[in-house]
């Protein structure tokens, strides 16, 4: 094995999993219910249940949206094998949520509760699918893959004054060493480039990236002003605030160094998966959830979130490795939080030293070990919403 | 004081970001670069000037612009909400005011 191979599972239809996941997922709020059921009583740590509180009463680009992130979920990766619950006569089948999964060859079944026959019905035969899946997916083993295959999400979450100064360059710094391995890193949260996107677009590849870019940003903020929302009543958040940040442009431009200093080669919508390799930008709001949920929906199979704050988010799909920026946090929050990049301040590690640590920790993390979100069972999932519920 | 309790994050930058809490009439010594007195108690993560700014000027950190002084503020004062007003995402301006 050379230093750039990593142990995943390679997925029939394309992609590497480094993780080994059973899916079980609402296409609905209607079988929220239902899949609940069927994680209580299936007892079985690997088994993922996603709900949500969409699927119906939705249109247009807000549907579409939606239905992108549900089928990215399905077909993603690090899911060995994918149940999709509908109720039947919701607007977002489970049948189109499956087809991405079945396009990949990725083990997948259906169950609509109006054909089960009740809730009660669809549980007993979501327990036997899941039973089926369980065998099935312990003939899947690692094998060697090239690094170039993972696609890393950079979040952050419950920012203070230091996550521009450690833990965003170190998570940046880690970001340099994946892109120059051929990887792929995603950075998203578009409000969170206002009053820095001048500095993104001069690393854009070309004008058309850099254009998408900048009216990205452009749109968000105006939208914002049409709906008569000030943006700065949730952003900087009153924690933000608490820990130093003053205004919505000191906090973009500490955010944007996780992304690192690489060239901006693709932008994408929410959900949607790159083309390129190198640095994306994904168009998703600066909730750490609903980014995450979108950049794996996108393809990323692991996530880098600092936090200076102290948040215990992880996404549902993706493994979450948690950065503290400073270390009060981190002793108090040992439990959740991965890594101190607040050594930085502590003059115990420079930030190419932690760009490094964290860069192995998400070496260990993709070949198997568990980060702290992930031993807490937190596998949040959240989709954004473009348009009104009808 | 021989180790720094502030850092400068870009040269061109009239604040600092305190590593440490420093209380009133303390030293404020950043990047080996320069020691000022600070005016007040600050705590570690928050700023302080390290030029005198006056009303309407920019205040710059990362080199980058990060707000706008809404009053006179002394060398070695905190910087943060009281003094300094963000020029992005302003619910209360009209849209043609960002264009």
């Amino acid at each position: 094995m050379n230093d750039s191979e990593i142990m995943a599972y390679l997925r029939p239809g394309g992609g590497a999993g480094i993780r080994n996941y059973i899916l079980v997922l609402s296409s609905v709020v209607c079988a929220n219910r239902a899949v609940a059921m069927i994680k209580d009583r299936a007892d079985n740590e690997e088994l993922i249940a996603i709900t949500h509180q969409h699927g119906c009463s939705q249109g247009g680009i807000d549907r579409e949206q939606t239905l992108r992130t549900l089928q990215g979920t399905a077909s993603h990766p690090n899911v060995a094998a994918v149940l999709v619950v509908g109720l039947g006569c919701e607007t977002i089948k489970a049948e189109r949520i499956a087809s991405k999964a079945l396009e990949k060859e990725k083990p997948c079944e259906i169950l609509e509760i109006q054909n089960c026959g009740g809730v009660a019905k669809t549980v007993q035969q979501g327990l036997k699918i899941v039973e089926d899946f369980n065998r099935l997916k312990s003939s899947f083993e690692r094998e060697p893959v090239n690094i170039s295959e993972i696609t890393l999400g950079v979040e952050c979450g419950g920012s203070d004054s230091f996550s521009g100064i450690t833990a965003n360059p170190a998570v940046g710094e880690a970001a340099d060493l994946l892109i120059s391995k051929n990887g792929r890193v995603i950075l998203s949260e578009i409000p969170e480039m206002i009053g820095a996107e001048h500095v993104l677009a001069e690393k854009c590849i070309n004008d058309e990236v850099k254009d998408k870019l900048l009216s990205m940003v452009k749109n968000f903020e105006k939208k914002a002003l049409k709906a008569g929302i000030d943006i700065r009543e949730a952003n900087p958040s009153p924690g933000n605030k608490e820990g130093g940040i003053t205004t919505l442009e000191e906090k973009s431009l500490g955010c944007i160094y996780k992304g690192g200093t690489s060239q901006i080669k693709q932008v994408v919508d929410y959900a949607e998966s790159p083309e390129k390799d190198g640095l994306i930008i994904m168009n998703t709001p600066g909730n750490d959830v609903e980014s995450m949920s979108g950049m794996a929906a996108g393809g990323a199979q692991i996530m880098a979130f600092t936090t200076g704050r102290g948040t215990p988010a992880g996404c549902a799909v993706a493994p979450t490795i948690k950065i503290a920026t400073n270390s009060r946090l981190y002793n108090n929050m040992k439990n959740d939080i991965d890594i101190n990049s607040g050594e930085i301040i502590d003059g115990k590690a420079t930030k190419k030293d932690m760009g490094e640590i964290i860069f192995n920790k998400i070496v260990k993390v993709i070949e198997g070990e568990k980060t702290k979100s992930e031993l807490l069972g937190q596998f949040d999932f959240s989709i954004n919403r473009i348009g009104p519920t009808f | 004081m021989t180790k720094p309790n502030a850092v400068k994050i870009h040269s061109r930058d009239n604040v600092v970001t305190m590593l440490q809490d420093v209380k009133k009439g303390e030293d404020i010594l950043y990047d080996n670069e320069g020691t000022i007195k600070s005016k007040m108690d600050i705590e570690a993560g928050f700023k302080a000037a390290v030029e005198k700014i006056k009303k309407g000027d920019n205040i710059i950190k990362y080199g980058e612009i990060i707000g706008r002084a809404v009053q006179n503020i002394e060398l070695g004062e905190e910087v943060h909400l009281h003094n300094v007003e963000g020029l992005r995402g302003r619910g209360d301006k009209r849209e043609s005011d960002i264009n």
